[in-house]
């Protein structure tokens, strides 16, 4: 399977105005809130600038996430090759063919034949 | 800066607010529907890249003569109907006579889609297809609820919706990694007790016993074992409770214990790859198999115990992790303690490693 993108809609054009509307608002509010006198007005101006900020960076934040591109990860799986009579091991990339138990090439210290021990993914520390 | 916009910026306020009030939850409505509407094309995206997966695999292994595009379409449109259950009684057999129908169906189809195809490829083949039409059906009804919600301007839907697609993207990636598993023959965490099951009988003579099921005998400290597995390399799940069936009614129900090894769902917090014992039939699936070997060792009075190796739903069907692979090990210390503590010398027992045996030789 390919580790193929794409690339879905883009920011619709009312979801654009919401958000210049609302940030707008919340820098003329903050504005504000640095040039008046009075103490009650210029927290009414703080509270206001602070709450529309907010709400278009939220908007924002889910408009950016509608944009991210697709992908599904291909992880690493790899085999162990161990030769049952001396012990020597290998461990390489999976390779389609390989099963468990399955004989594979001979082994290069004693020429016996040798045997697929395992076949995992490493996981990340995240996922368990 | 004018006076005047004090009044601007009040009365804009006060219109958001307005707004806010009659249309909060309609905004809220229209996030969440954006919300799942991300969902949605991350699903069919998997959805696509599945049936591509299954296309191109078709054509390098199966060398069809023309284009597999159209079976596969086909394919991932199939359905299985339910048995009528309003008399309960007998739908066991019923639902197994439909299961064995599918699986026919599921065979035939492959091998008309892919005729170059040999045994281990064509059971991949039709896993890799299996789990193409798993994210088919899943992406459909996703967009099923997400269409009949904004037709129908439902919050409800729409919430219900938003709030479980956490858990049903979960099992999609889980789908979508087991493709690339089943397309190479990659084993999968699901087939942790199969693992176990062949490293016990490695080295001994199987021989086959009902639908896709091996048996060996092995010695396990001086008691008879009969140790069972889907029959691997391809991707196979056989009938492992037929073969317990069968193994017990050839013994005369002389059987003193069956340990059933299967992969179990781990609840958050619990580390992949735990081993747990107790007891009952742990064998996954529809219930059919395990209802088999409840009703044979009902009759006979045959102690059950089970054997499970924790994991997640995405651990199941994805290339089997490190842990899982290093679990079984201690699994089988477990069942071998099983057997000294419930069973005496010269006893019979049955060892059934449950779950799809792909990568898994024996």
């Amino acid at each position: 399977m390919s580790e193929s993108t794409s690339l879905i809609r883009r920011i619709s054009s009312l979801f654009l105005v919401i958000i210049l509307v609302t940030l707008v608002m919340a820098i003329v509010s903050l504005y504000q809130a640095f040039r008046v006198e009075d103490l009650n007005t210029r927290i009414n101006f703080a509270m206001i600038g602070a709450t529309t900020l907010a709400f278009s960076a939220y908007l924002l934040f889910q408009s950016r996430r509608k944009m991210r591109r697709f992908t599904i990860k291909i992880q690493r799986v790899v085999t162990t090759i161990l030769c049952q009579k001396c012990g020597f091991k290998t461990i390489r990339d999976f390779q389609r063919g390989d099963y468990i138990f399955k004989e594979t090439e001979e082994c290069p210290k004693c020429n016996e034949k040798m045997l697929i021990a395992s076949i995992y993914r490493e996981a990340k520390e995240k996922e368990s | 800066m004018l006076p005047e916009i004090n009044w601007i910026v009040q009365i804009v306020w006060m219109i958001f607010l307005v707004v806010f009030m009659f249309y909060g939850q309609r905004i809220q409505m229209w996030l969440m529907v954006k919300e799942v509407e991300g969902s949605l094309a991350r699903l069919k995206f998997m959805r696509d890249e599945g049936r591509k997966a299954a296309i191109s695999n078709i054509t390098d292994l199966g060398k069809p003569e023309g284009d597999p595009t159209a079976g596969v379409d086909r394919f991932l449109e199939y359905v299985t109907l339910a048995p009528q259950n309003m008399d309960p009684s007998g739908v066991v057999w019923k639902l197994e006579h439909l299961l064995d129908v599918r699986d026919i169906r599921f065979k035939d189809e492959v091998k008309i889609m892919a005729p170059q195809a040999d045994e281990i490829q064509m059971r991949n083949l039709e896993n890799t297809l299996e789990a193409a039409l798993a994210l088919n059906v899943i992406y459909k009804v996703i967009r099923h609820f997400y269409v009949l919600g904004k037709k129908t301007w439902s919050f409800y839907i729409i919430m219900q919706l938003q709030m479980v697609l956490p858990l049903i993207m979960r099992e999609a990636e889980a789908f979508a990694s087991a493709l690339k598993a089943f397309t190479y023959g990659q084993p999968i965490g699901d087939g942790a007790g199969a693992l176990v099951a062949a490293k016990l009988m490695f080295g001994h003579e199987t021989k086959n016993i009902s639908q896709d099921i091996v048996v060996s005998k092995v010695d396990i400290e001086g008691r008879k074992a009969y140790v069972l597995k889907a029959e691997g390399p391809g991707g196979n799940v056989g009938k492992p409770g037929e073969a317990i069936k069968q193994i017990i009614e050839e013994n005369g129900g002389k059987i003193a214990t069956i340990i059933a090894i299967d992969a179990a769902l781990k609840l958050e917090g619990e580390k992949p790859g735990e081993v747990a014992g107790g007891v009952g039939v742990a064998i996954g699936g529809p219930g059919v198999e395990q209802f088999k070997v409840e009703e044979t060792v009902l009759k006979y009075k045959i102690p059950v115990n089970a054997v499970v190796i924790k994991e997640d739903i995405g651990d199941a069907v994805s290339p089997m992790r490190k842990e899982i692979f290093d679990a079984a090990d201690p699994a089988i210390e477990r069942v071998k303690r099983v057997i000294m503590e419930r069973t005496k010398e010269g006893d019979s027992v049955i060892i059934a490693g449950i779950g799809n045996t792909v990568g898994i030789g024996q």
